[in-house]
C-alpha cells in the first residue's frame, strides 16, 4: 500500500508536467471558436494526473489510518493537489489553457518541494489525534490553494502588460517574483544532488545553552553553527560560523537555494538576453486582460470563504478543543490571521475603491507570498505550535 | 430633510447621484455609470458640518478601513519575529530573557512592548476602530442601498440605460412571441421578470448585494463575544495539578466539584508494537521518543448537601472519564483538558529503625510525603517523631536547612527516635543519601527502605459563556460571505423607445458569467446582445 501510494504521487508529478507541455503546444494554435486539441489533451492529462494523486492521497490514508496532512510533506503536496484540482474547475468555468501553463508548473514546484522533507507515514502524536485534522487542514489547504489561482492568474496579467522597453521598479519585482520561484526549482535541484551524492558531514557544535551537540549537514556547508568542528573527513569547512541563534543548517540551505537560484538566473538571461518576464510575454500577448483580471478576482472571491472556514473558523473549534483556547497568538495563528486581513483588504480595495486590473494583479502576487511565507517560514523558522519536526 | 425632485416624478433625497425610481444622472456622471452603491444618497457624501458628521465620514471611508486592516496587518507580523511573552518559559524574567536569547533587537523588542503585543493597548485600539469602521461603513451604505433596489422603476431614464456596461440600441420589429421566448428563458433562468409598458427589467441574486453587511454582522457580534471576555465571570481559565488517588476540589466551579485522578497514563510509540507503516518514521525518531497517549482517568464528584467549614465535603458521584488530548471532560458548561504531567513523583518513603551496630530492624514506618504524621508508633517502646519535615529540601543562605516548595521532589526529615535504651530519643536528620546527627553519635538510624511514587496530571478548567455567541458570529459572518462572494445580483433591462429596442445589463461581480447568460438569452431572437462599452477602451 505505502509502495502503491508513493507511485502514485509519481505518476501523477510526470503527468503533470507532460500536461504543462500539451498547455505550451495549445499557446501556438491560433484559436478560432471553442478549445484547441492541445488544451483538450491537456486538461485531459491534468484530471489524470490529480486522479492518480487523489490515489496516493487515499491510499496513504488507508496505509497510515488518518488523514495524510500530518507533516510537512504531506500537507504541501495535498496543497499542490488542491491547486491542481482548483485549476481544474477554475478552468472548466474559463476554458484558458494558459491558465495550465502557469498554474501546473506552480503546483509541480510546490509538490517537489514538499518531497525534500521527511516522507515516511508517520504515527499522530495526541494533539494531531482527531477528526479535525482533516477537516481542518484539508479546508485550510484547499482555500489557500484556490487563492493561489489568483496568483498564477496576477502573474499572467504582469508578464503581459508591465512595459518591458525599459528597465523600471515594475520589472524589477517582476523578475524578482520570477526568481523566487526558480530559486525553489534551485533548492529542489540542490536538495536532490547532494541526496543522490550521499553527501554528509557531522559537526560537533555549542547550543544558545551552552550545551554541546551534533548537527549533520546534508550539503556543504557554506556557513557552520555556532563553534563547529567538522567531525567528518574529507568535507568541506564552513567559510563562516553562526551565532548560536541562527539554526545554521538550514540558513546555509537558504544560502545554497538562493546562489543555485541565482545561477540558474543567470543562465537563463544569458540564454534569453533578456528579461525572463520579457521572454515570457509572447506566450500571453494574446491573452484577454479583462478575462485574465476576472479569473485572479474569481479565485480570490470563492477562495476566501473557503480559507476563512479552514484556516479560521475550524481552526479554532478545534484549537479550542485541543489546545483549551480557541486562539492563542501562535504565530501560525497570526499567519492565517494575516493572510485573512491581507485578502479582505484585497477585496474592499477592489470593490469600493476600484483596484482592478495590474493593482489587483500585484496585490493577488503578495498575498501568494503572504501564504508562502506562512507555509515555508513560519513552520520552519518562526518555531511554535503549528512547527513540524522534520527539517 | 431636503429633497432632490426628479424629472420622473420621484423624490430623492439629497445627495442622490442617481434617480433611485429611473435612473437618471442627477449630477455630472462619467460616460460609464459607477454602479456600486446604486449612485445612492450616502450620509457621508452629504453631510459634513457638525463633528459628528467629520467623525461619521472618516470613519465610513473604506479607505480608513483598509488602512486600519493593513496596520493591524503588520502590528500582528511584527509579534511573530521573537516569541510571546505567553510562550516564553515561565522561570525566567522577561527584561532579561529577551536580551539574552536575541540580543539588542530582543532588549528594543522587550522595550517597546511587542512582547505583549496582543495584549497591549494600540493593538485593542486597533480592533476596536476596526470594530466602529465596520460599523459605520455598513450603515452608511446600507440604507440609501436598500431606498434605492427598493425603489427602482421598470421603465429607466434613457441616460441610465445607455450609461451602463453592457447596452445595445437597435431598431427591432414588435414580435410578441419573441417577447415571451426571452421572458420565459429569463423565467427559466431564475430571473424575476416585472414588466410595464412592453418594458422589462430582469433581476436575481439581489440578496447578495446584502452579502457583504450580513457578514459585517456577524464579525461585530464576533467582536462583542471576545469584548465579553473581559467581563468577570463570563469565563473561566484555572488550572490544577492532581496526583493519582487524590480527590480535589476542581477550581473555579466554587466549590460545587471534586475531582478524582484515578490514574494517568503517558505512552509513546514502540517500534515493536506499532504497525508496519510507521516503521522507518519510528527508526528516524527512535523508538520510543514520540508521545502517543497523555490520559488522566478521573471521576468526577459533585458536592451534595450544605457547604459547612471544617467538615469533609460529601461526594455525589456523577461519573467516570477518560481525559485525553482532544477529548476533555465536560459537564455543566465546564471543560477539564488534559494539558501536562510529571511522572514518578514521591509519594512516600519507608524506613527501618534499625540499630547502627548489628543492623538489627525494629520496625518500618512509612511516611506520606504530602501529609506525613507527627509520630510513628513502633510497638514495644520503640517509637519515631517526625520533628521538621522538608519536602524540597536545600540549605538557605543562612546554612539552614529549608524548603523551596511542598512538592516533594528532594524530601528530608528531622527525626526524633525512642527506644526503651534512649528514653530521651535522639535526633537525626536524615535527607537523601545523606544523614546528619546533630546532637552526637545515635545508637540507632532510620535506614532508607523503599519508595513509593505516583504520576501528576495537570488539567485545565474552562467554563466560556462567550463561545456560543462567538458561533453565532462566526456562522452569520460565513453566511454574508458566502451570500456575498457565490452568488451576484444581475439585472436585465430591455426597453423600447418608438421603434427602438434599448438592452441594458448590470451586476455587480462576475461579468464574464452575466454574458454567457445573455447570450443564451438573447441568440435566436430579435434583440440585440448587448456589447461590453468597457472593452473600448482598452
Amino acid at each position: 500500500m505505502v509502495q502503491l501510494s508513493s507511485t502514485l504521487l509519481y505518476v501523477a508529478f510526470v503527468l503533470y508536467l507532460v500536461a504543462t507541455l500539451f498547455f505550451g503546444g495549445a499557446i501556438r494554435v491560433k484559436k478560432k471558436e471553442g478549445v484547441d486539441r492541445w488544451a483538450t489533451i491537456g486538461i485531459f492529462v491534468t484530471i489524470i494526473g490529480f486522479v492518480a494523486q487523489l490515489g496516493y492521497f487515499i491510499t496513504r490514508w488507508i496505509a497510515a489510518g488518518h488523514a495524510p496532512v500530518s507533516n510537512l510533506f504531506e500537507f504541501t503536496t495535498f496543497f499542490g493537489m488542491m491547486i491542481v484540482g482548483a485549476f481544474i474547475v477554475i478552468y472548466f468555468i474559463y476554458k484558458t489553457s494558459l491558465l495550465g501553463l502557469f498554474t501546473l508548473p506552480i503546483a509541480i514546484l510546490v509538490i517537489a518541494y514538499a518531497s525534500m522533507f521527511p516522507r515516511e507515514i508517520s504515527p499522530l502524536i495526541p494533539a494531531l489525534q482527531s477528526d479535525w485534522l482533516h477537516i481542518h487542514v484539508t479546508t485550510a489547504a484547499a482555500g489557500e490553494a484556490i487563492l493561489a489561482i489568483s496568483f498564477a492568474a496576477g502573474l499572467i496579467y504582469l508578464i503581459r502588460v508591465v512595459d518591458q522597453s525599459k528597465p523600471s521598479k515594475r520589472t524589477f519585482w517582476l523578475e524578482f517574483v520570477l526568481f523566487f520561484l526558480i530559486s525553489t526549482l534551485g533548492f529542489v535541484i540542490v536538495t536532490t544532488s547532494f541526496r543522490v551524492a550521499g553527501y554528509e558531514a557531522t559537526f560537533e557544535w555549542i547550543d544558545k545553552n551552552g550545551k554541546q551537540d551534533e548537527m549533520v549537514y546534508h550539503m556543504p556547508a557554506l556557513v557552520g553553527p555556532h563553534e563547529g568542528v567538522l567531525k567528518t573527513e574529507e568535507r568541506m569547512k564552513p567559510l563562516v560560523d553562526m551565532p548560536a541563534i541562527i539554526n545554521a543548517r538550514k540558513l546555509n540551505t537558504v544560502i545554497w537555494s538562493l546562489f543555485s537560484g541565482l545561477a540558474l538566473y543567470g543562465l537563463l538571461r544569458l540564454l534569453l538576453r533578456k528579461r525572463i518576464a520579457a521572454a515570457l510575454q509572447p506566450i500571453v500577448k494574446n491573452v484577454n486582460l479583462d478575462l485574465v483580471d476576472e479569473i485572479g478576482y474569481r479565485s480570490v472571491a470563492i477562495g476566501f470563504p473557503v480559507f476563512t472556514l479552514g484556516a479560521l473558523i475550524f481552526a479554532m473549534i478545534w484549537a479550542q478543543i485541543a489546545w483549551t483556547r480557541f486562539w492563542g497568538w501562535d504565530p501560525k495563528e497570526v499567519w492565517a490571521l494575516i493572510t485573512w486581513l491581507f485578502y479582505a483588504a484585497f477585496l474592499h480595495l477592489r470593490l469600493s475603491k476600484g483596484w482592478h486590473g495590474e493593482r489587483s494583479a500585484w496585490l493577488a502576487v503578495i498575498g501568494f507570498a503572504i501564504i508562502m511565507f506562512n507555509l515555508v517560514a513560519v513552520n520552519l523558522v518562526i518555531a511554535g505550535l503549528h512547527s513540524y519536526a522534520g527539517s | 430633510m431636503e429633497q432632490v425632485k426628479c424629472e420622473c416624478g420621484h423624490v430623492n433625497p439629497i445627495g442622490t447621484v442617481l434617480c433611485e425610481a429611473c435612473g437618471k444622472p442627477l449630477e455630472e456622471v462619467p460616460a460609464l455609470l459607477d454602479m456600486r452603491y446604486e449612485g445612492s444618497a450616502r450620509r457621508s457624501q452629504t453631510y459634513n458640518k457638525t463633528i459628528i458628521d467629520k467623525i461619521w465620514n472618516f470613519f465610513s471611508s473604506v479607505k480608513v478601513g483598509v488602512w486600519l486592516i493593513v496596520i493591524t496587518l503588520v502590528a500582528s507580523a511584527i509579534g511573530t519575529i521573537y516569541p510571546q511573552q505567553m510562550y516564553i518559559p515561565p522561570t525566567v524574567s522577561p527584561s532579561e530573557y529577551y536580551e539574552q536569547q536575541y540580543g539588542l533587537l530582543g532588549k528594543w523588542y522587550y522595550a517597546l512592548g511587542f512582547h505583549d503585543l496582543y495584549s497591549s493597548w494600540w493593538y485593542m485600539l486597533l480592533i476596536a476602530l476596526i470594530g466602529v469602521s465596520l460599523v459605520i461603513c455598513s450603515l452608511d451604505r446600507v440604507v440609501p442601498l436598500y431606498r434605492a433596489l427598493n425603489n427602482q422603476r421598470v421603465t429607466r431614464n434613457e441616460q441610465f440605460l445607455q450609461r451602463q456596461r453592457l447596452f445595445s440600441r437597435a431598431k427591432v420589429e414588435h414580435d410578441e412571441t419573441a417577447f415571451r421566448n426571452v421572458v420565459d428563458k429569463l423565467t427559466k433562468r431564475g430571473y424575476r421578470v416585472r414588466e410595464e409598458n412592453g418594458n422589462i427589467l430582469a433581476e436575481k441574486g439581489r440578496f447578495s448585494r446584502w452579502g457583504p453587511y450580513v457578514n459585517h454582522i456577524g464579525l461585530i457580534i464576533f467582536l462583542i463575544g471576545a469584548m465579553l471576555r473581559f467581563v468577570p465571570g463570563m469565563y473561566v481559565d484555572e488550572s490544577m495539578w492532581i496526583r493519582e488517588g487524590e480527590i480535589k476540589e476542581i477550581p473555579g466551579t466554587n466549590g460545587k466539584y471534586f475531582l478524582e485522578n484515578k490514574k494517568f497514563i503517558f505512552e509513546v510509540y514502540e517500534k515493536e508494537k506499532e504497525k508496519e507503516a510507521f516503521q522507518a518514521a519510528i527508526d528516524r525518531l527512535g523508538s520510543g521518543m514520540m508521545a502517543k497517549n497523555y490520559q488522566t482517568d478521573v471521576v468526577l464528584y459533585e458536592r451534595v448537601g450544605p457547604v459547612v467549614a471544617g467538615e469533609e465535603p460529601k461526594l455525589k458521584k456523577i461519573k467516570s472519564f477518560p481525559i485525553r488530548v482532544n477529548e476533555p471532560l465536560k459537564h455543566d458548561h465546564y471543560a477539564l483538558y488534559q494539558v501536562d504531567f510529571k511522572l514518578d513523583e514521591l509519594k512516600s518513603m519507608s524506613f527501618h529503625f534499625t540499630d547502627k551496630e548489628t543492623n538489627k530492624s525494629f520496625g518500618t514506618i512509612t511516611v506520606d510525603l504530602i501529609q506525613p504524621e507527627k509520630e510513628y508508633d513502633l510497638g514495644n517502646g520503640y517509637k519515631v517523631q517526625l520533628l521538621s519535615y522538608f519536602p524540597d529540601f536545600y540549605f538557605d543562605e543562612n546554612g539552614n536547612p529549608n524548603t523551596r516548595s511542598k512538592v516533594p521532589n528532594n524530601p528530608a526529615f528531622v527525626f526524633k527516635m525512642f527506644a526503651p535504651d534512649r528514653p530521651k530519643g535522639e535526633v537525626s536528620f536524615t535527607a537523601i543519601r545523606q544523614t546528619i546527627e546533630p546532637l552526637g553519635n545515635n545508637k540507632y538510624k532510620m535506614a532508607f527502605a523503599n519508595i513509593e511514587t505516583r504520576n501528576v496530571s495537570a488539567l485545565t478548567v474552562r467554563r466560556d459563556f462567550t463561545l456560543w455567541i462567538l458561533g453565532v458570529g462566526g456562522a452569520i459572518f460565513m453566511i454574508g460571505l458566502i451570500q456575498g462572494m457565490y452568488w451576484n445580483h444581475r439585472r436585465i433591462w430591455i426597453q423600447r423607445m418608438d421603434d427602438e429596442v434599448l438592452v441594458a445589463a448590470h451586476t455587480n461581480k462576475n461579468w464574464f458569467g452575466l454574458k454567457k447568460e445573455l447570450e443564451g438569452i438573447f441568440n435566436d431572437t430579435p434583440f440585440v446582445m448587448p456589447i461590453d462599452q468597457a472593452d473600448k477602451r482598452s
